[in-house]
């Protein structure tokens, strides 16, 4: 399970909308691929009747009030956008 | 053979919180664009969620009342996707493990047998935000104020065979989040919006592959859009087609649904647990505490309605369509100790008035004294039904009291025997032939005589009394 | 007092210079941003210096101090964060082109934290882009240099802030730590720094790489200064909902402790193949001071630690792919030109955005958890994780602490591993596996290598125990200098 094809490599950029260039694929692949080696030693292991751990204190969620206590902040934080208008933030038009 | 529909509904609720699911952000509808989205709301680098308590107890209130098992430890799981409505590229959602799971609701059908619905979860995840299409210069605007909004998304096993029983769940399920108080059904507003997954198949054969109907926000949208999808995909198989699994739209102004483009790529969701939430413990005693808390439920309260008031399985349902209807119907049936009277006046002529003014019984401008009152105006032959039906269109319009319309419209029925005896005197003198025929067997003209005395009384002729004495004299 | 004589005081002997009327916060705050622009052309350890903000902070805090309002340990105290703790009007860039427009519109906690304790701002520091390397060669602001030889590498990713202490840049800085960037640095830098327990500090605010490992600590000379930057700002937040709810000692009430009967334990797998001779021997020396100090040395084992780096490159870049998604280019950072559709504006903004590690790591985090795979990666590493965790579980029993070398090697050169992406990883063998765990480690400094680089102590502690922690190096440092010790062209 440890290479990856250009193929794969394309697909996943998508996903992560990232604009691979079709000259930099190859690249990609070795180097991602290298990676995949690196983790897939980890297969050898037996974790069979391991319970996964998703975080390293065995907490519980904290639960918080229903209070709204939050106030308009739009200029500020609209500061920092590429783009906004009538208060909005605007990109490209998108079909449905 | 006849093909089979088969639907599974994937509801969403907004649930009724005061602040977002994740951040202290008012939920409150209909403000300026993004006033409403805080930095958490807006995904900024750094920010990071906390779960709204009351978001948990109005999930284990719906669990707890379609009878589903809470789970002891939930998990909030990243839905990873792009969409500019979306500001942290990911939905946080609950995947494997949903606070509710396994349920089931029961509904009416139109034979009058009921039928139970699989309810195979319910999970708690945020909203998106809004994008508008109109022009700004060919743009699409964000607005992120219903962002992190909390939803509880409750998923159908495909349990319905007709749109028909689509409709009966949505409805039935509707009025329970009501009931609940966790959601305010406004469809409008979207907080109560459903997703169809339909599919064809020839009775005893696995199911067919199945499109999934976004966003229908009226019940009579999931109906025409439910029988448009079941017509066109028998149509494309039976002309050798094949239904392709995907996503389409409903167009209410064509009555057609489409497919939805450019979002086939987006399947890969790529779930896993987010970071940056624990699991959700919940133990029997905060359960305990929240089912000490439910008010009674539509089923129980219709059986309650059936018993108590021996009404009818139709009326009952009607009746506790809301609780507020329920209450205000046992408000009238106590204050006039006749609930089949209070029943037919808020099935009818009550009912038409909000129906024809688009209000709620919580918003009627009759209170459960007024209706009362003019009802007993009924019950002691003050007043005619067909006075009472224009004292309580007066009374809706504000012209005062029962009894100040009764005075000031003249409505008091006439009980008087002597001067109700004098007046069909009158008439069978006038109408010496009509006496006749009815005397040698034409009894259908029974009914002329009442009319006369009727329209001689103006209407305020007791009935009772005018069919008593008119029998009486008629046989002379 | 002279600058040369501030720069060589400690947060202590800050306060109390301030405090005592020697010195003013304005002539502490002016050493250190005379220094910065006199020094960091060598090093690049800034992204943002903030003199005429630190200046006006300065000037405000003397008046505060003189009227009696302010009299914390921290008061007047000037230090610089890491360039991903959000700070209200200032650039935070993430050492990240896609954030080179971001000035922030709040503050991180502990950015509030350390404001609301009197300490002046100094400037934000140079950081592996996303916090994501082990050499501060991924920042889209230049390559930070080690002190210790201009043509090595500081370490990663708080480099910045590693090489900032080590030439006296600043007297403390915040760093973050998610498989090894405040200890690897530190121990490269030859400086003291403590990754707390996972969720002893809010991560409010810090720009996440990875939420389940990511933990905010602090980078200073000392052990003693450390336990005073933590007494601020450890504790709960309730905006951090992994943000632990455990009492916050004094960390400095302990620092004066014995080490008597202290038993510590050498895991042997941190001593195998892999471990440079030369830094072998420095550690075995500092050991035995520690023995000299009447502590007992056992040989632990971590049977599974040889798979904490594979088990971090699946969870940490797979948190990371989804935690960089924010990065759209729709309500902040860098937006691409004239995009052609919102498909466009998305690739093309996070293609130019983002450095080549970062996009690296995304690529191998969407993998990870795309369809087909997510059981074989992201879970049979979530399984491995526990198996990690386990082991130190098991090692407490029988020790009270753990030692072992921060780093493999000593600090290597500028570009020497740039395009072998694996032999980077394996920079952070000796700190992932405490990170996995989310156990709290520290590094301080214990002497140098033939090559005149310094080498630096991991000591790794039970959940919670960082005062015992800050203790342990504090009494290694009343009996040793190397943490005085700055580098010739900086003193
Ligand atoms: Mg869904
Ligand atoms: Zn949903």
């Amino acid at each position: 399970m440890s290479t990856i094809s250009e193929a794969e490599v394309q697909k996943v950029a998508h996903l992560a909308r990232l604009a691979i260039p079709e000259d930099q694929t190859t690249a990609y692949v070795s180097k991602i691929s290298s990676i995949i080696d690196l983790v897939a030693q980890m297969s050898a292991v037996n974790t069979e009747g391991v319970e996964p751990m998703a975080h390293p204190l065995d907490s519980v969620q904290r639960l918080r009030e229903d209070v709204a206590t939050e106030t308009n902040h739009r200029e500020a934080y609209q500061a920092v956008a590429p783009e906004v208008e009538d208060g909005l933030y605007l990109v490209p038009k998108v079909l449905e | 053979m006849e093909w089979e529909t088969v639907i599974g509904l994937e509801i969403h609720a907004q649930l009724s919180t005061n602040s977002k699911i994740f951040s202290g952000s008012s939920t409150a509808y209909g403000a300026e664009p993004n006033t409403q989205a805080s930095l958490v709301d807006l995904g900024m680098p750094g920010v990071l969620p906390v779960l709204n308590k009351k978001a948990v107890e109005m999930a284990i209130r719906l669990g707890l009342a379609i009878n589903a098992t809470i789970t002891p430890r939930s998990v909030f799981a990243r839905k990873n996707y792009f969409y500019p409505d979306l500001p942290k590229g990911y939905q946080i959602s609950q995947f494997e493990l949903p606070v509710v799971a396994k349920g089931h609701l029961d509904i009416e059908l139109d034979d009058g047998s009921s039928k139970r619905i699989g309810i195979t979860r319910a999970h708690l995840e945020e909203d998106a935000g809004k994008s508008l299409h109109e022009d700004f210069h060919g743009k699409t605007g964000i607005d992120l104020n219903r962002a992190g909004t909390p939803l509880l998304e409750i998923v159908s096993e495909p349990d319905m065979r007709s749109a028909k029983e689509a409709v009966a769940y949505m409805k039935k399920l509707h009025a329970l989040v009501r009931y609940l108080g966790v959601c305010d059904g406004n469809m409008q507003e979207g907080s109560f919006r459903c997703d169809a997954n339909v599919s064809v198949r020839k009775p005893g054969q696995p199911f067919g592959t199945r499109a999934e109907i976004k966003n229908l926000n009226s019940f009579r949208f999931i109906e025409r859009a439910i029988n448009y999808e079941v017509e066109r995909q028998i149509e494309l198989i039976e002309s050798g087609g094949k239904v392709v699994q995907e996503t389409r739209l409903y167009d209410p102004d064509k009555g057609e649904t489409r497919s939805m483009r450019g979002k086939e790529d987006a399947n890969d969701y790529r779930y896993f647990p987010d970071p940056d939430l624990l699991p959700v413990e919940i133990t029997p005693a905060d359960i305990e505490a929240v089912r000490a808390s439910l008010p009674e439920l539509p089923d129980a309260k219709k059986q309650r309605f059936i018993q108590t008031y021996q009404l009818g399985s139709y009326e009952a349902e009607a009746l506790t369509a809301s609780s507020e209807l329920g209450d205000y119907f046992e408000a009238v049936a106590k204050g006039t100790q006749d609930a089949k009277l209070a029943a037919n006046w808020l099935m009818g002529g009550l009912a038409a008035l909000l129906n024809k003014h688009e209000l709620e019984i919580s918003a009627s401008p009759v209170g459960t004294d007024a209706l009362t009152q003019l009802l007993n105006r009924i019950k002691d032959n003050t007043i005619s039904s067909t006075a009472a039906k224009d004292v309580l269109e007066a009374m809706w319009h504000g012209e005062g009291t029962v009894d100040a319309i009764i005075d000031q419209k003249g409505l008091k029925q006439i009980s008087d025997t002597g001067a109700i005896e004098a007046m069909i005197d009158e008439i069978i003198a006038k109408n010496p032939s009509q006496v006749a025929d009815y005397r040698s067997g034409k009894d259908k003209l029974f009914a002329f005589f009442v009319g006369q005395a009727m329209r001689a009384s103006k209407g305020k002729a007791n009935p009772n009394t005018v069919n008593d004495i008119l029998k009486q004299k008629l046989e002379g | 007092m002279s600058q040369d004589a501030i720069s060589a005081l400690s947060l202590k002997e800050l306060h109390d210079g301030i405090h005592s009327g020697q010195f003013s916060v304005m002539e502490a705050t002016d050493t250190y941003l005379d220094r910065i622009e006199r020094l960091d052309g060598k090093l690049n350890t800034y992204i943002t210096v903030l003199r005429e903000q630190a200046q006006q902070q300065a000037q405000a805090i003397d008046q505060q101090i003189r009227k009696g309002e302010l009299t914390g340990p921290l008061a007047g105290v000037p230090y610089a964060l890491k360039d991903l703790f959000c700070t209200e009007g200032i650039l935070t860039t993430c050492g990240s082109k896609m954030l080179s427009n971001f000035i922030s519109p709040y503050d991180a906690h502990v950015a509030t934290q350390l404001k609301q304790a009197g300490g002046v701002l100094l400037g934000k520091n140079n950081m592996d882009e996303f916090a994501m390397g082990s050499s501060n060669e991924n920042s889209a602001y230049g390559v930070v240099r080690n002190p210790w030889n201009t043509n090595c590498v500081p370490g990663g990713s708080s480099g910045g802030g590693a090489a900032a202490i080590a030439a006296r840049l600043a007297p403390m800085v915040l760093g973050t730590d998610t498989g090894g960037s405040i200890r690897q640095p530190g121990s490269f830098c030859g400086i003291t720094g403590i990754k707390p327990t996972y969720g002893r500090i809010s991560r409010y605010g810090m720009i996440a790489f990875a939420s389940s490992l990511d933990q905010c600590g602090p980078m200073a000379v000392s052990a003693e200064d450390c336990a005073l930057t933590l007494n601020v700002i450890a504790g709960f937040d309730e905006r951090d909902s992994t943000c632990a709810n455990e009492p916050v000692p004094d960390y400095t009430a302990t620092l004066n402790d014995s080490v008597q009967g202290l038993r510590i334990g050498l895991p042997k797998e941190f001593f195998a193949t892999g471990l440079d001779s030369q830094v072998a021997a420095v550690i075995e020396r500092a050991v035995k001071e520690f023995e000299k100090l009447g502590a007992s040395v056992k040989e632990v084992s971590l049977p599974n630690s040889h798979l904490a780096v594979p088990v971090y490159y699946v969870v940490a870049p797979a948190e990371a792919s989804s935690n960089l998604s924010r990065f759209d280019g729709v309500r902040f950072g860098h937006r691409c030109e004239n995009p052609k559709d919102l498909m466009d504006l998305y690739k093309r903004s996070r293609w130019e955005g983002f450095g080549e590690e970062v996009k690296r790591r995304i690529m191998v985090g969407t993998y990870a958890l795309s369809a087909g795979y997510y059981d074989a990666y992201y879970l049979k590493a979530q399984k491995v994780r526990r198996l990690i965790k386990q082991d130190f579980v098991d090692a407490f029993k029988e020790v009270d602490v753990i030692m072992g070398p921060s780093a493999p090697t000593t600090p290597f050169k500028i570009g020497e591993k740039a395009d072998d992406p694996v032999a980077m990883y394996l920079a952070d063998i000796y700190t992932i596996p405490t990170s996995l765990a989310g156990l709290p480690g520290m590094t301080f400094p214990i002497g140098f290598a033939a090559d005149g680089l310094p080498v630096g102590m991991q000591l790794i502690g039970n959940y919670f125990q960082e005062a015992r922690m800050l203790n342990i190096a504090h009494q290694y440092q009343l009996n040793s200098d190397w943490h005085q010790q700055v580098p010739a062209q900086f003193a």
